[in-house]
């Protein structure tokens, strides 16, 4: 027992020497982490990050099975039918998908309205809207690869519309979908995206933006800002806050664990380009506030126009969006930051409004 | 000793207990969690080899119109999910045995010529009716399997 420690102990330093292990963990001690009654926002990026490694994760394990091109809904169907616990593994990914994409948004808002996107963080704030495009289009590329009848028809119906578009319209149909149609070609084209390009992108961007945060730490609220240094309270980072971190990864994990067993992702009929449509055909419920505004827009203004008027407003809203931290740079109660907080919060409400409008129509 | 060492020593006994109680309690956790993630995706990993491992359970094979096979000849088929072979031997008897060499699995053939089983990948030879290891590496004889003819079908089971 004690030369078994011992030994321990002697490979410990043996790779503390070569690897700097207690600096690391040094340093990990005297990094510290605001704590103050809006600290629960600080756990979205984290919360973010681990549903995007499980995806990661199921993902490498349903390329196991799955098959692109002609043959990808049989496949899905084996996996989701006949495999073992492959329903499971499926569940987890779909489901995991849509919950990564809800915590990529809760992060966005808590940090729009924090104004952590101020000055020195404005890369953060740009580097995450990147990540949030790149997980959308994660979310979209994703869900044609079944090719059951929902995934053919929202697929169609979402490249039909900047299909329509000049210069654009060209470009997505002769590289993104492959064609005047959607596809076995398309779909094998979306899973290269998927699968290849989109994570070598992401987990480069992804790595750019966690070392942002590690440089600049975690953005104080402006409520917080106001209050003098010595009434500011802090934890460190290791082990207070990272045990906090692995504490709301589990709760995580286990609404995770509950969607995907008790709610699994269901499978529908082979899609068939002949077939009609299915009635209540709408998009996955993150596109479904573009979907609607582009629909009241094309009532509105009908014709081209309406389409038309309602990209350029929402390129519009997306531009305001972005350059948010160029114009609220002023101090925590001046007139730019109010205006940049009632920016926030209508786009927060257009966006719930839109969504709920449009489930309304659909359902 | 006073009273108030002992109680000092009562305390420090209840911290460690609780703290091993604690260490037990998130080691219990950790692997209730590690069982529930690790065993389906063994499960769903391991569904092909299990998959195999039934199909290779079967101890019969029928083969439809194999009687056809010129004497002096042999067919591979599958027995299984492994391939074996069909021999009909030019004096008419009919011999079946597994055709994966006992050296390193290479798929073994039938040389009409030579009457014998030859595996190419190291020069294995074995005995086209007993499945003998005769020369080369082969550790261990092809295992035999029992034939009959039934009209135009050929039934090849475990003997």
């Amino acid at each position: 027992m004690q030369t078994s420690l011992w030994r321990s102990r002697k490979v410990l330093v043996w790779l503390d020497e070569r690897l700097a292990l207690t600096e690391l963990l040094e340093y990990a001690r005297h990094k510290t982490v605001p704590e103050h009654k809006h600290s629960f926002w600080y756990y979205w990026g984290g919360i973010s990050m681990f549903f995007f490694l499980i995806q990661v994760f199921t993902g490498v394990l349903l390329m196991v099975y799955y098959r692109p091109g002609a043959e990808s809904y049989e496949s899905v169907r084996e996996i989701t039918y006949d495999i073992r616990f492959g329903w499971l593994i499926r569940s987890a990914h779909s489901w995991s998908a849509n919950l990564m994409v809800l915590a990529v948004f809760i992060h966005m808002f808590s940090v729009f309205f924090m104004k952590a996107y101020r000055k020195p963080r404005e890369f953060g704030w740009w580097s995450g809207l990147a990540l949030l495009a790149l997980t959308m289009t994660f979310g979209f590329s994703g869900y044609l690869l079944p090719m059951d009848e929902l995934a053919y028809f929202a697929t169609k119906v979402g490249l039909e519309l900047p299909a329509s578009l000049p210069l654009v319209g060209k470009f997505i149909n002769d590289v993104v979908r492959g064609g005047p149609e959607v596809g076995s070609v398309t779909i094998q084209r979306f899973f290269a995206l998927h699968v290849v390009v989109l994570p070598l992108i992401f987990i480069p961007v992804l790595a750019f933006h966690l070392w942002l945060v590690q440089k600049h730490g975690n953005a104080l609220p402006p409520s917080e800002e106001q209050k003098p240094i010595a009434e500011r309270r802090s934890i460190p980072f290791f082990p207070d806050f990272f045990s906090k971190d692995l504490a709301m990864w589990l709760v995580a994990l286990n609404v995770l664990a509950i969607l995907a067993s008790l709610y699994p992702w269901q499978l529908g009929p082979q899609a068939d380009p002949l077939a009609p449509a299915p009635a209540g055909i709408h998009p996955e419920w993150y596109f479904m506030s573009q979907f609607q505004l582009l629909k009241l827009f094309g009532r509105w203004f009908p014709g081209v126009t309406g389409e038309v008027l309602g990209l350029v407003f929402f390129t519009l809203i997306l531009l305001l969006w972005a350059i948010v931290p160029l114009y609220d740079t002023g101090t925590a109660a001046g007139r730019r930051a109010k205006v940049a907080t009632w920016f926030g919060i209508t786009v927060l409400a257009l966006l719930i409004v839109t969504t709920i409008w449009g489930y309304w129509e659909v359902l | 000793m006073s009273e108030f060492v002992k109680e000092q020593e009562a305390i420090e006994q209840e911290t460690v207990m609780r703290r091993t109680f604690i260490r037990l309690g998130i080691g219990a956790m950790a692997t209730g969690y590690a069982a529930a993630i690790g065993y389906p995706i063994y499960a769903y990993l391991s569904t092909p080899a299990k998959r195999a491992a039934e199909a290779g359970s079967i101890t019969e094979v029928r083969l439809e119109g194999a009687a056809k096979l010129p004497a002096g000849s042999a067919m591979v088929f599958k027995f299984g999910h492994k391939p074996a072979l069909l021999i009909h031997h030019r004096d008419g008897r009919w011999v079946a045995m597994d055709a994966v060499c006992t050296h390193l699995g290479c798929t073994v053939q039938y040389e009409t010529d030579n009457n014998r089983v030859f595996c190419a990948c190291h020069g294995g030879v074995y005995d086209a009716v007993t499945g003998e290891n005769i020369s080369g590496p082969p550790p261990k004889p092809l295992s035999v399997y029992r034939v009959e003819v039934k009209d135009a079908n050929v039934v090849v089971a475990k003997s």
